[in-house]
C-alpha cells in the first residue's frame, strides 16, 4: 500500500490527484474501517445477510412445501408450536416457510428495482450535470414534474392502465419511479466536479468527454448514491408490500412478505400469527436495511482528504 | 419576494404542465383502450361502441386528442367516472378536502413534535435520553405505513375502544349531535389515521433537525451567544433553532410527495374518504379517469406546497430570495 517516490512528487499539493492516485487503497479501507467500529451498521449487516441467506436458501432450508397444503382441516390455523413455529394458516401452509419463500420476492424485487433505478438515475444525471446549460435546465425541469407526482399515485395509475402487474412489471416500474432523486444527486456531484483540476489535468492530457465522465467524475458520485440506493431498498420494501396489501403488486402464485401479511388481514381476529410474523419480517429488514445505510453515510461521509 | 414568488410560480406552472403531459403519454402507452374495460363487452353494438369512442375523440389524431386534453384540463374537466357515473373531477373533488384536512394536520403535528425532539435530542447529544430517543426515531422512521395503521386501529380503537374504527364522521349520530359535538366527532375520528402519519413524519423530521442543529450548535455566533451570559434555552431556542429550522423548512416540503403517498395506504386502513382511498377504489375498478386525475391533482397539490413552503423558507432565510 505503500506510495511511491513519483506519486508522492507528482501529487504533492493536489489533494484530489491524490484521492485518484488512491482511490484503491487508503480511503475506502478507512471506510470500511469505520464501518466495522459502527456496532449498530454491523448489527444491521448481519440481520440482513442472515435474511438473504434464508431467502436465498429457501427451498433447501424450509422445512415445509410453501404450495403444498398438508391436512386442510386438522392443521389449519394452528397457533405457533414446536411444529410450526409461526403456525400455519388458514390453507394449513406453515407460515414459516411461506415467509421464506416470500422474503426471495420481497428482497429480490427491491434489489432490482433500485438497481434499476440507481443506473438510471446515475446516467440521466451524470449526462444533465456534464452537459449543462439548457440541456440541464430541460433534463432536471421534467424530473422536477416527475417528482412532484407522488410514486404511490403514479404506481396506481400505472397499475390501472396495464390491467394489473406481471412481477417483471412491478419490478421495471418500481425501478422507473425510483430514479429521480438519484439523478438530482448525481447531476448535483457532476455539477461540483465538473470544473476540478483533475478534470481539466484530464482534459488536457487529451481525454474526451465520455471517458472524463465515466473514468474521473464517476467514482466520486459511487459513495453518495450507494447510501441511496441502500435507503431505496427499505423504501422499495415498504412500498411493494403496501401495494401488494391494496391488491395492486405481487399477485398470486407468486406470494411476498406483503402477499402472506395481505392474507393474514383476512383472518386477523382469530389467528393473528399470520400477519404479525409477516409483519414482523417487514419491520425487521427495513430497519436493518436503514441502519446500515446510517453507517454507510457515516463511515462515507468520513472519506474526506485532510485538508493540506 | 414578489420576483422570488412569480419565478417559483412559472416554475409549478411549468412542472404541472409537464406533470399533466406525462399522464397523457401514460394513459396512450397503456395498451388497448383506456375503455376497454367496459366498451368491449360483447353485448354493447359495435355501432354504439364507435360512437362512444368518437364522442371522446379516441379516433383522432394523438397530436389533436392532446390539445383536447390540454383543453379539458384547463375547464378542470377530468373526464367521467365510470364508476361512479358523475364526473372524475366531481368525484375528486368530494376527496381532496379530506385528504387536505388528514395531511395538513398530520404534517403540522410532525413538524411541531419532530423539531421539539430533535431540538431536545441535540441539548442532550451523547446522553441516554438522546440515544433511546434515537433508537425510537430510528425504529418508527423504519415502519410501513399501513402497518403502523392497522396497530394503531388494533389497539386504540378495537382492543381498547378509545377511537373510532374509522371513516370520517359517525354515520348513524353525527347529524343528531350539536355544533361542538359534531366538531369533536371529526375530530375524534381524525386522530388515529393523522397520528400514524404524524409518528412517521415525527420520526424523520427529528433525525434530520437533531443533525441540523448540531452543525449550528458548534458555530461561532452561538458561542457568542453563550459569552453574553444568556441561558442555554435561550441560547438553543432563540438563535440555534432559528437557523436549523431553516432546512427542516424545505424538507418539509419536500416530503410531501411522500406524505401524500402514505396517506393513500392510511386512508385504505382507517376507511378515510380521501383522494388516496379514491384512487385505490378507482383501480380496483379500472376507473382510469379517476386515477389518472388523482395523479395529477396530487402533483398541483404538491407544487402549491411546494411553492408554500419555498416562500416561508424564503422569508426565514433571506439568501435564498437570490437564487
Amino acid at each position: 500500500m505503500g506510495r511511491t517516490a513519483i506519486d508522492t512528487a507528482s501529487t504533492a499539493g493536489h489533494p484530489e490527484a491524490v484521492a485518484s492516485s488512491v482511490a484503491g487503497a487508503g480511503p475506502w479501507r478507512a471506510a470500511v474501517r469505520r464501518l466495522v467500529h459502527d456496532r449498530s451498521a454491523v448489527a444491521g449487516l448481519i440481520v440482513l445477510a442472515l435474511i438473504a441467506a434464508v431467502a436465498v436458501a429457501a427451498p433447501l432450508v424450509a422445512p415445509y412445501d410453501p404450495l403444498v397444503q398438508h391436512d386442510i382441516v386438522a392443521l389449519k390455523n394452528q397457533a405457533p408450536s414446536l411444529a410450526h413455529p409461526f403456525g400455519t394458516d388458514e390453507f394449513s401452509r406453515d407460515v414459516l416457510t411461506r415467509l421464506m419463500y416470500g422474503g426471495r420476492v420481497s428482497l429480490a424485487v427491491a434489489f432490482l428495482s433500485v438497481l434499476l433505478a440507481a443506473t438510471v438515475g446515475t446516467a440521466y444525471g451524470a449526462i444533465a450535470g456534464y452537459l449543462g446549460g439548457a440541456a440541464d435546465t430541460v433534463l432536471m425541469r421534467v424530473v422536477d414534474a416527475l417528482l412532484a407526482i407522488p410514486r404511490v399515485l403514479l404506481l396506481i395509475a400505472v397499475a390501472t392502465l396495464w390491467n394489473g402487474l406481471e412481477i417483471t412489471g412491478l419490478v421495471l416500474l418500481l425501478g422507473l419511479t425510483g430514479w429521480f432523486g438519484v439523478s438530482r444527486l448525481v447531476r448535483t456531484l457532476v455539477i461540483g466536479s465538473r470544473d476540478s483540476e483533475f478534470v481539466t489535468a484530464a482534459r488536457a492530457l487529451g481525454a474526451g468527454d465520455t471517458r472524463i465522465l465515466v473514468q474521473h467524475i464517476l467514482p466520486h458520485v459511487v459513495s453518495p448514491v450507494l447510501v441511496a440506493a441502500t435507503l431505496g431498498v427499505g423504501n422499495v420494501i415498504v412500498i411493494e408490500a403496501g401495494l401488494t396489501f391494496l391488491g395492486m403488486g405481487v399477485q398470486p402464485p407468486h406470494a411476498s412478505w406483503g402477499s402472506v401479511f395481505h392474507d393474514g388481514m383476512n383472518a386477523f381476529a382469530s389467528s393473528w400469527w399470520v400477519s404479525f410474523f409477516a409483519g414482523a419480517a417487514l419491520v425487521v429488514t427495513v430497519l436493518a436495511v436503514n441502519l446500515v445505510a446510517d453507517g454507510l453515510r457515516e463511515a462515507l461521509n468520513a472519506r474526506q482528504l485532510p485538508a493540506r | 419576494m414578489r420576483r422570488f414568488l412569480a419565478r417559483r410560480v412559472a416554475h409549478g406552472a411549468a412542472v404541472i404542465f409537464i406533470a399533466a403531459s406525462l399522464s397523457f403519454l401514460l394513459v396512450h402507452l397503456a395498451p388497448g383502450d383506456p375503455f376497454a374495460a367496459t366498451l368491449d363487452n360483447a353485448a354493447i353494438d359495435p355501432a354504439a361502441r364507435d360512437r362512444w369512442r368518437a364522442e371522446y375523440g379516441l379516433d383522432r389524431p394523438l397530436a389533436e386528442q392532446y390539445v383536447r386534453f390540454l383543453g379539458q384540463l384547463a375547464t378542470g374537466n377530468l373526464g367521467p367516472s365510470l364508476m361512479y357515473h358523475r364526473p372524475a373531477a366531481d368525484v375528486l373533488a368530494d376527496a381532496v378536502p379530506h385528504t387536505l384536512l388528514l395531511m395538513s394536520t398530520a404534517l403540522v403535528v410532525s413538524f411541531v413534535v419532530g423539531v421539539a425532539l430533535g431540538a431536545w435530542q441535540a441539548a442532550r447529544e451523547g446522553s441516554a435520553g438522546d440515544r433511546v430517543a434515537g433508537t425510537a426515531s430510528l425504529v418508527v422512521a423504519s415502519l410501513p405505513e399501513f402497518w403502523l395503521g392497522l396497530v394503531l386501529l388494533m389497539l386504540l380503537a378495537y382492543r381498547v375502544p378509545l377511537f373510532p374504527a374509522g371513516g370520517v364522521v359517525d354515520l348513524g349520530m353525527h347529524d343528531a349531535l350539536s355544533p361542538i359535538g359534531r366538531v369533536a366527532d371529526r375530530a375524534k375520528h381524525l386522530v388515529l389515521p393523522a397520528l400514524t402519519l404524524a409518528l412517521l413524519g415525527a420520526a424523520s423530521i427529528a433525525r434530520y433537525q437533531r443533525a441540523a442543529l448540531l452543525e449550528v450548535l458548534p458555530q461561532d455566533f452561538i458561542r457568542t451567544a453563550r459569552a453574553k451570559g444568556l441561558g442555554e434555552r435561550r441560547v438553543i431556542w432563540r438563535h440555534a433553532l432559528r437557523n436549523a429550522l431553516v432546512p427542516t423548512i424545505a424538507l418539509a416540503g419536500l416530503s410531501l410527495p411522500t406524505l401524500l403517498g402514505g396517506a393513500v395506504f392510511v386512508e385504505q386502513v382507517f376507511a378515510w374518504p380521501g383522494m388516496g382511498g379514491v384512487a385505490a377504489s378507482a383501480f380496483a375498478a379500472r376507473d382510469y379517469q379517476v386515477v389518472i386525475g388523482a395523479t395529477m391533482l396530487g402533483a398541483v397539490l404538491v407544487v402549491i406546497g411546494g411553492i408554500a413552503t419555498d416562500v416561508l423558507h424564503a422569508a426565514v432565510d433571506p439568501r435564498v430570495r437570490a437564487r
